[in-house]
């Protein structure tokens, strides 16, 4: 084995990996808080008001955010789920069911926040518009992982066959990004683009990116808290996940 | 101050959002403490029970 095999089998292997998310997630937590409080005074309190929205736009600054990190965490999700299908890696298990979770939690904020905004904009709560609906599906599609997880007792076959649904729902993630384009719905298209201009100005915009620089920060904190679990949970009967049941090294942090 | 939380007449629907957004950050935040307590103490009372039918033939 090269040193980069040797290095990914012993960072993969449950109690390094335990250790290791252990001492990052505190500081992913840490840092996601802090910039996501500077985030929200430039977008509160800095941000200037919008000519057409007035202050209702003020929003965006979590409901963009949120939306990205649903898609951001289904991707992070099926990479995972594909890669422990394909090369049977079991940390690559749990961290695609850790995702399922944080990522349900970001889709149905931004689906709350997107009502909540469609109403004084729109003047409908909700409406079946494709951009909606395929969220909604997203929402659902998290939920039906996480059910399928939760309703198989063996963990690595749950984790399999969530792992599978998961990648079937792939397909609904362009359909969430293009739908803007592909169909005449009522969400407006996209603000802020990788490719060509923005269509927001400087002062707006940096409490946006701030604020997603926060939630993906804030994101792998909470999968990192959630694998250790998932980790303690598969390898419930080795001797380090019952050293740190029995308080015998450590248990915190 | 009064202007800021009125948000110029949108102030439920801007502080209703960020309130949805901090109180189910916190709850996604906080679930993993309970989850790992729960994982824990059902690992020990199965480290206990074999520990119990170990004992008598030993």
């Amino acid at each position: 084995m090269n040193a980069l095999t040797l290095w990914f089998h012993k960072t993969g292997s449950p109690p390094t990996a335990y250790r290791l998310a252990g001492r990052i997630m505190p500081w992913c937590y840490g840092l996601g808080l802090v910039l996501g409080l500077v985030a929200l005074y430039g977008g509160l309190v800095l941000a200037p008001r919008d000519y057409q929205q007035g202050d209702a736009y003020r929003i965006i600054f979590i409901h963009v955010p949120c939306a990205w990190m649903g898609l951001f965490a289904y991707f992070f999700m099926a990479a995972n789920a594909f890669i422990a299908l394909v090369w049977r890696i079991k940390l690559s298990e749990v961290l695609a069911m850790a995702a399922a979770p944080v990522g349900a939690a970001f889709t149905f904020i931004t689906l709350v926040t997107g009502s909540l905004w469609g109403k004084p904009m729109w003047g409908t709560w909700w409406t079946w518009d494709a951009r909606l609906t395929s969220e909604l599906v997203l929402l659902f599609l998290y939920l039906g992982v996480i059910g399928l997880h939760a309703a198989i007792e063996d963990r690595r076959q749950a984790a399999r066959a969530a792992g599978f649904l998961a990648l079937i729902g792939v397909v609904n993630i362009p359909i969430v990004h293009f739908s803007v384009n592909w169909w005449n719905t009522l969400h407006q298209g996209s603000t802020v683009r990788l490719m060509g201009p923005s269509k927001i100005d400087g002062s707006m915009i940096w409490p946006l990116l701030l604020m997603a620089l926060a939630t993906h920060v804030w994101f792998f904190g909470s999968v990192l808290a959630r694998t250790r679990i998932g980790l303690l949970e598969l390898d419930g009967g080795k001797d380090w996940v019952r050293a740190i049941a029995l308080g015998e090294t450590e248990a915190r942090a | 101050m009064n202007d800021f939380l009125a948000m110029g007449g949108y102030g439920a629907y801007v502080w209703g959002s960020y309130a949805v957004f901090f109180v189910v950050l916190a709850i996604e935040a906080l679930a993993p403490r309970a989850t790992r307590r729960r994982v824990l103490t059902e690992l020990r009372g199965r480290l206990r029970r074999r520990e119990q039918r170990n004992e008598p033939s030993a």
